[in-house]
């Protein structure tokens, strides 16, 4: 294996690992607050058609990306309204928003569309396009570095490197803002914030909010950057995948980042690799794309150490005495 | 600065600056439930008021009113001598209100200096804070003896400095008037008596401290004044000084009660149970049960003391037949397996053994189900086989509800609309009348009325005088003295020692609660 091929594979493990990355911490804001969200999968979806339905009508993949945001977001806001106000079940919500974004997208898509629930394709300034770090060019010939800096480094969607931004932003502001310090509090007891006279609900509702704006750019990036318009299911368990990476990094941003470039790059070595020859004996194709998906049952069914969740996780917070 | 704030308070002057807190009429009903009844209280700053009622008596409900969790129906409440308005904790907290609940509101995984930090930070970032708080609890600790490390992580200390940590939060918001809410609860004597030095520091200091709380020894030891309450309504507000046990508890009451237990000395006879070498290590891989042997005979309580969680809950779950051990325990000669796998709270009922477990609502009772199918929980097969008799049922709970002065005596009640005294009668009757050789009883007045207290004392003595071996778990050490004939103190899944109730007294028994052997003396 070359160079080429390894900068190849990796360029493409950091396309593919944005969007779980984006997801993972949504859900880590939530998570860290208390509030368990399984409807990653269904915020991210309706994302991703809303993006790639504004980008069409506008020909803008910015005004694309704001309404892939607030999809995201109304969403977050019912399983907020469901979960914080109503004390109800949290999954039951989580599983409620996957099923509504899977319905919904395909029955507004058909309506708008008449492309049997696709978009139609986006071109030009429509989607995301990829970006040129300074010098990329003049630097690409210098060995090693050169095709590292130009070709997987540089060379990628503002989205990706929106994504990776995230990761010390959340970071700092989980452990150096007063924010952050109640965030986590609530997630682990919400009756301490409370008895501190701050505002469980208000907490929440923003970690809720947090979740369902980058829930919003993860879905963005799948239909305008990654792709180009929106095709049914086209989060195919990426929301998911992203709570496993969840556990995986233990609730943390930095962690997380780790977790989601693993999935990313089984997801690119499952792409290339369509069948591979291990002494003779040919692996599928579909055992090489069912990677991330057996990675992911793997950590859930608890085999990579002990995660211990947020304390309060999955707890509507009731005042008691 | 010591004149009492006694008697009915006919409404003084407004805005008595002296009183740290007034309270004016206060009510608050929860639906049909009157919870707190006309209520007046004046806690003159700089003191210690105890506040000394039954379970239910809405001690804490005023509390709660006070600390912005309740709003009253009606009623004012006067902070320094101004009305003020308290309609949530923010309000509490900024009214000069700190409150230490019965049960911690800490984050166990932050450390100390977080806790006290959260909710009251100075600004967006978090590390001046963070700086300013560790200087001011080091001011702190020299002022008030209340020393913890600020950066050990909560899980990590003991209750008694959680607790302290509770304290500091409240100091750090610069609460002037500090209510405690049961505190003692949880510490060992030790840790009690050193809580109580903190708080009479706190007061001369100029704070004034309000102690909630159902153990009159404490009332007695540490307040300057208490008020009683009893159903809902303040019924007295006396100079401690000026009263005694006797008095707080007939006040609560409302009617005589007898504070000690009136027992002939224990005749035991034949050895009922042996227990040796016993060990437990739980599904986290902790060592419990770290060999503990004692014997007891027919005829006499042996009582274990300890602060909770040393172990008393697992040997309780080994005797009991729902958790799994090694070593050997004997009853009447005969073997009982540990392993779990040919023995159960079924086989230990048919071996004689019956059990009132420690926490009645999870273990004891069904709380949904009614009053005659929890009496026959355990001894259903009693009542026929797959079809049972329901009506026998009713017939033999109401006749048990009689006998134990079940109140309301009605089979048809849930068991969660009974009072926890009238729950644990429930259990109590169901264990007892079965005629078990062996009684294992655990924290058997937790949650429990004074009254009722002294009607399951004398059950328990009762049941001893008839012959019976009777285990006793409490960490009430006031219980332990009454009613053991023989005293085991445990401590980190060990038995630190055995003293005899006439040649021990609280102190000894601490230190042993704490964990220092006392071997020697």
């Amino acid at each position: 294996m070359d160079l080429t091929t390894i900068i190849q594979i990796l360029d493409s493990s950091l396309r593919l690992a944005t969007p779980l990355l984006l997801a993972c911490l949504a859900g880590l804001f939530s998570e860290r607050a208390g509030i368990f969200d399984i409807g990653l999968e269904g915020k991210m979806l309706a994302a991703a058609f809303f993006s790639a339905g504004a980008a069409f009508a506008t020909g803008n993949a910015w005004i694309g990306l704001l309404a892939g945001i607030g999809a995201s977001m109304v969403l977050a806001a019912i399983h907020g309204v469901a979960s914080i106000t109503f004390r109800g079940n949290q999954l039951i919500s989580g599983v409620a928003i996957n099923f509504l974004a899977a319905g919904i997208t395909v029955v507004i898509g058909e309506a708008w569309f008449g492309l049997g629930g696709r978009t139609p394709a986006l071109a030009g300034d429509a989607r995301f396009g990829n970006i040129d770090l300074p010098f990329a060019r003049a630097l690409s010939d210098v060995p090693v570095l050169g095709p590292i800096y130009a070709d997987l480094i540089s060379g990628h969607s503002i989205l990706v490197y929106l994504a990776l931004a995230t990761v010390p932003v959340t970071w700092w502001v989980l452990f150096r803002t007063r924010f952050g310090l109640r965030l986590r509090a609530v997630g682990e007891n919400p009756a301490a914030v409370d008895t501190a006279g701050v505002s469980v609900v208000g907490l929440r509702y923003a970690a809720v909010m947090i979740c369902g704006l980058l829930c919003g750019i993860a879905g963005a990036h799948l239909a305008t950057a990654l792709g180009a318009g929106f095709v049914k299911d086209m989060s195919a368990g990426r929301g998911f995948i992203a709570l496993a990476a969840l556990i995986f990094a233990k609730w943390r941003p930095w962690y997380a980042l780790g977790a989601c470039l693993l999935f990313g790059l089984l997801e690119a070595l499952g792409n290339r690799y369509q069948n591979i020859d291990i002494g003779g004996f040919d692996v599928p194709t579909q055992f090489m794309q069912a990677l991330p998906y057996i990675l992911t049952v793997v950590i859930l069914a608890g085999f990579v150490g002990r995660a211990i969740p947020p304390r309060a996780g999955g707890e509507p917070y009731v005042k008691e005495r | 600065m010591t004149v009492a704030s006694s008697g009915p308070s006919h409404t003084p002057p407004p805005g008595d600056p002296g009183l740290a807190i007034e309270l004016r009429g206060i009510s608050k009903a929860f639906g049909p439930v009157q919870a707190n009844k006309d209520i007046d209280l004046a806690v003159r700053r700089g003191t210690i008021h105890g506040i000394i009622g039954e379970n239910g008596a809405g001690k804490s409900t005023l509390m709660s009113i006070l600390y912005g969790f309740y709003k009253a129906d009606r009623g004012t409440v006067l902070i320094g001598g101004r009305e003020t308005e308290i309609p949530d904790s923010q309000a509490a907290i900024d009214a000069g209100i700190g409150m230490v609940f019965q049960h911690f509101k800490l984050v166990e995984n932050f450390t100390v200096l977080e806790n006290v930090v959260l909710g009251a930070e100075d600004g967006a970032m978090l590390k001046p804070s963070l700086a300013k708080a560790r200087r001011l609890l080091t001011e702190l600790a020299h002022e008030y003896e209340l020393d913890v490390d600020p950066d050990a992580v909560i899980e990590d200390i003991g209750v008694g400095l959680q607790q302290r940590v509770e304290i500091l939060k409240a100091l750090y918001r610069e609460a002037d008037i500090l209510i405690l809410d049961e505190p003692t609860g949880v510490l060992t004597p030790a840790e009690a008596d050193h809580l109580f030095r903190i708080l009479k520091g706190l007061r001369d200091q100029g704070k004034t401290i309000i102690l909630i709380t159902h153990k009159l020894r404490e009332i007695m030891e540490i307040t300057d004044t208490v008020s009683v309450m009893r159903r809902g309504e303040m019924t007295a507000t006396v100079k401690t000084a000026e009263t005694s046990p006797e008095e707080l508890a007939e006040l609560m009451v409302g009617r005589k009660v007898l504070l000690r237990v009136d027992k002939a000395p224990a005749r035991p006879k034949d050895v009922i149970l042996e227990v040796r070498d016993l060990h437990v290590t739980d599904a986290q891989g902790v060592h419990r049960l770290k060999g503990v042997s004692f014997d007891i005979r027919a005829g006499e309580v042996l009582g274990i003391a300890g602060v909770a969680g040393n172990g008393q809950s697992e040997l309780l779950e080994v005797l009991g037949g729902y958790e799994k051990a090694t070593g050997r325990v004997r009853v009447k000669g005969h073997e009982i397996d540990l392993t779990g796998s040919a023995s159960d709270a079924q086989t230990r009922r048919a071996r004689g053994i019956a059990h009132v477990p420690e926490d009645r609502q999870r273990e004891g009772l069904i709380m949904d189900y009614r009053a005659w199918e929890n009496v026959a929980f355990g001894y259903q097969k009693d009542f026929g086989g797959t079809l049972m008799d329901h009506a026998a049922m009713k017939r033999d709970c109401a006749g048990k509800m009689e006998r134990f002065d079940v109140r309301p005596p009605d089979p048809t009640l849930a068991a969660k609309s009974f009072s926890g005294g009238n729950q644990q009668k429930i259990v109590l009757a169901r264990e007892i009348e079965r005629n078990p050789d062996l009684l294992l009883i655990g924290q058997p007045t937790r949650g429990v009325d004074i009254g009722a207290i002294e009607f399951i004392h004398q059950q328990i003595v009762a049941l001893r005088d008839q012959g019976k071996a009777i285990l006793l778990v409490s960490v009430e050490l006031d219980e332990i003295m009454a009613l053991s004939d023989r005293i085991a103190v445990m401590f980190d899944g060990r038995i630190m020692g055995e003293r005899l109730p006439s040649e021990t007294d609280q102190g000894e028994l601490g230190l042993l609660m704490a964990g220092m052997a006392g071997e020697a003396a």
